[in-house]
């Protein structure tokens, strides 16, 4: 028996030095030469400051711009607390958000004609979805044109410009990252329109 | 959808059939000792291990000397991750400045890691500082896996060999499992996750404000090392509370893909390796067939079940098109994480890129069933091979009993006490699924976690002490476990599940070991082929029916009934 315990603690020793250790500092160092933006948290930046990071969603309720999805991390988008509802299928109150979140929907967006698309009412599984789809990017077109100025053929283009596909034509579903678009958005309109004082 | 979903999972069964066998004969070679192309770098660093560890590689162990080892290896390993969880906020690596973990959590985590389970009772990105994530958490990523994989080959060998009393040296098992199956994928895995946007960095969380004028708090972390071994080694365990479903550890479809790959490689590998170590190549593929048969079945279902969606949210007009989207993320759809969903109960995984407690009823039922049947669809990594040797050894008894005959597996006579043992291990699952979920919905401290009302407050109770039992991991995460109630029971059902296993399997492959090999006969039930697959998948399927279809009758099929007829809680 004092043999199994010496050896363990020998060994336990030896592999958190290789395994909890090194090996971690290895993929951080591969990370830094080959994918340094990467590997340090996709941050995008707009005139030289940083807004946010690519991959982590965050709320978007500024007029003239695209929603993100609802959210049950912390009080939304909170990424100290990522997560979903985890309310189930027969939930009342998922369904009541989900016939608020389809009201408040319609009513921030009277010009779209189609059924609520499925993102627009549920909450992602972390919390942090950057994404929206398509049809939920389409169907906020004409608020979006009406309250930024731009034209509704403009900003459609733009958000095909930003679908990405499914991999390999199987894997995933197509999607639009919504900071990323927005930043296309605001590029325009600041083009667009004279920098205010 | 429903179809392209089924496409999905075509086209990734067969990408798992096309790496077992690479992975299969590789592993054979590494516990074999045959010479292996990494040989040059990892020979000089195995014989440090064994100089450093004080381990004579030479000497081989019987049965009860290999489980002796494995069980102090993991109560100190134990020991060791409370410790560092307890003192972490004296340790290095901890730039958020993260308090010690208090005492219940850090002994439901600790016992949770070290069994492979990765049960997690808390939000990752808020309670462990980065050097309890790398060195305790992920460290157990590796060494609860090479664990499994250990015992697994000690199994393959009591079959294999004969009149023997050792089942090889359990240090080496673990050591070769680690340097040469685990560390090199894992390095490999993780590189392509970090060219895809998973995190590698030890800073402190990022402040950013957000277009809106909001302040948002990115935390940062060791994530793409740990991320690659929680999915090759079927641990789950996620670095954040959302697990895989935060883009940090699953940024996009491709990896999403990888994940699932790395998950499914080393169990189904490892029926290719039984074939090839105990010369019946074709009985390792009979095995495969039967895992394989039942996963396409439970994925048939979970994706049908998610991209049908939800009539009660249809209902208020939402578009039905979509599928079922609560708790998943945009870019994978109902589709890949119904896949998802599938493959990670399927083996003892439990990572989840989507909330189970959202799923569908019949979407959520699969990944339960999946895990009370006893994690042997592909399985863990070991845990599978070892836990369908139990069926494996309880089908062949059955066919042994139709044709009157003592049944002989691979030319071993399979007796009393190797069915005794058998029926023990699938008895200690069954034993603390059931208690435990009875003891939790008639005690006030076991129903006041629960999330939701109706029947899917008792399949949130169910999925815990199934998801600890079974060591998987995943959760129908609305139960609030980081209570007493659940820290002590779950972490009990945890250990039990893990070791009152693998006692009664390596006595079972001890025992087979040490006997004589019987010549084949014509009245030998050959364990190969389509007829043994048919018995090997209907076995494993009676047993869990039995013990488990009165409890899923009133959580998820009486909750999909009501859900059809518009019933809310």
């Amino acid at each position: 028996m004092k043999d199994h315990v010496l050896v363990s603690i020998r060994l336990l020793v030896v592999f958190t030095l290789l395994l909890g250790i090194a090996y971690p500092a290895g993929v951080w160092a591969v990370g830094r030469v080959a994918f340094p933006a990467a590997a340090s948290g996709s941050f995008v930046s707009r005139d030289g400051k940083v807004v946010g990071s690519a991959l982590i969603g965050q709320g978007a309720a500024s007029p003239g711009l695209f929603r993100t999805r609802p959210s049950a991390a912390g009080g939304g988008y909170d990424a100290t607390a990522s997560g979903g509802s985890n309310l189930g299928p027969t939930s009342k109150a998922l369904a009541d958000r989900v016939v608020a979140e389809a009201a408040k929907a319609r009513t921030e967006n009277p010009g779209a004609t189609a059924p609520v698309p499925a993102d627009a009412v549920t909450a992602s599984g972390s919390g942090l979805d950057p994404h929206v789809s398509p049809g939920f990017a389409l169907w906020q077109v004409p608020r979006v044109a009406k309250e930024s100025g731009l034209p509704a053929a403009d900003l459609e283009a733009m958000v095909s410009r930003r679908t990405e596909r499914r991999f390999l034509g199987l894997f995933g579903e197509p999607r639009i990252n919504v900071l990323l678009l927005n930043l296309d958005v605001l590029a325009r309109r600041g083009a667009s329109r004279p920098p205010s004082p | 959808m429903t179809a392209l979903a089924f496409l999905k999972i075509a086209v990734f069964f067969l990408l798992v059939l096309a790496v077992t066998k690479p992975l299969g004969l590789y592993m054979r070679r590494v516990f074999s000792g045959e010479k292996t192309f990494l040989d040059p770098v990892l020979g000089p660093l195995e014989r440090l291990v064994y100089r450093l560890g004080g381990v004579d590689a030479k000497k081989e162990q019987d049965w009860k000397a290999y489980a002796a080892s494995l069980i102090v290896f993991s109560v100190l390993g134990v020991l060791g991750v409370y410790a560092v969880e307890r003192l972490q906020a004296l340790l290095p690596l901890n730039p958020d400045r993260l308090p010690a973990v208090p005492p219940a959590l850090a002994w439901n985590t600790a016992i949770s890691f070290v069994t492979n389970t990765n049960w997690q009772a808390y939000v990752g990105e808020a309670t462990m500082s980065h050097l309890t994530q790398m060195a305790a958490l992920a460290l157990h990523n590796f060494l609860s896996a090479a664990t499994g994989i250990a015992i697994a080959v000690a199994v393959i060998r009591g079959i294999s060999r004969a009149e023997s009393k050792t089942l090889g040296n359990f240090w080496v098992d673990l050591t070769r499992s680690t340097l040469w199956v685990l560390l090199p994928l894992s390095l490999v895995a993780a590189i392509v996750l970090l060219s895809q946007g998973v995190v590698q960095s030890f800073s402190a969380s990022a402040m950013i404000t957000t277009l809106d004028g909001a302040t948002q708090t990115i935390p940062l972390g060791p994530v793409a090392s740990q991320e690659a071994i929680k999915m090759l080694g079927t641990n789950g365990g996620g670095f954040f509370n959302a697990n895989s479903a935060h883009p940090y550890e699953n940024p996009t479809p491709a990896t999403n893909l990888l994940e699932m790959l790395l998950i499914f490689a080393i169990p189904a590998g490892l029926t290719y390796t039984l074939g090839s170590m105990t010369g019946k190549l074709r009985h390792g593929w009979a095995v495969f067939g039967a895992m394989s048969l039942l996963f396409l079945a439970g994925a048939g279902v979970t994706a049908w079940a998610e991209t049908r969606g939800n009539p009660i949210h249809h209902a208020a007009g939402v578009d039905a098109a979509a599928g079922n989207m609560e708790g998943k993320e945009v870019r994978f759809g109902p589709g890949d994480t119904a896949l998802f969903a599938t493959v990670t109960t399927a083996a003892s995984c439990g990572a989840v890129n989507g909330m189970h407690d959202s799923f569908t009823p019949l979407g959520g039922l699969v990944p339960l069933v999946n895990i009370q049947l006893g994690e042997v669809i592909f399985g863990g990594v070991g845990a599978g091979l070892y836990g369908v040797f139990v069926f494996v050894v309880l089908s062949v008894f059955i066919a042994g009993l139709m044709v009157g005959r003592t049944p002989e597996y691979l030319g071993k006579k399979i007796e009393g006490a190797e069915v005794k043992l058998a029926m023990l291990s699938v008895l200690v699952l069954t034993f603390c699924i059931l208690v435990g979920t009875a003891a939790a919905v008639t005690t006030k401290d076991g129903l006041s976690s629960l999330a939701n009302a109706g029947p899917h407050g008792l399949s949130e109770a169910l999925y815990a002490f199934t998801s600890a039992a079974g060591n998987n991991g995943s959760a129908f995460a609305g139960l609030n476990a980081n209570t007493n109630f659940y820290n002590v029971l779950l972490g009990l059902s945890m250990f039990f599940g893990r070791f009152l296993m693998i006692v009664p399997i390596l006595g079972m492959a001890g025992s087979l070991a040490a006997k004589k090999r019987q010549a084949e006969s014509a009245g030998t039930f050959p364990v190969d082929g389509p007829l043994f697959t048919l018995l090997l998948s209907g076995v494993i399927l009676v047993v869990g029916a039995l013990t488990f279809f009165p409890v899923l009758s009133l959580g998820p099929v009486v909750e999909h009934l009501l859900m059809a007829a518009g019933r809310a809680f």
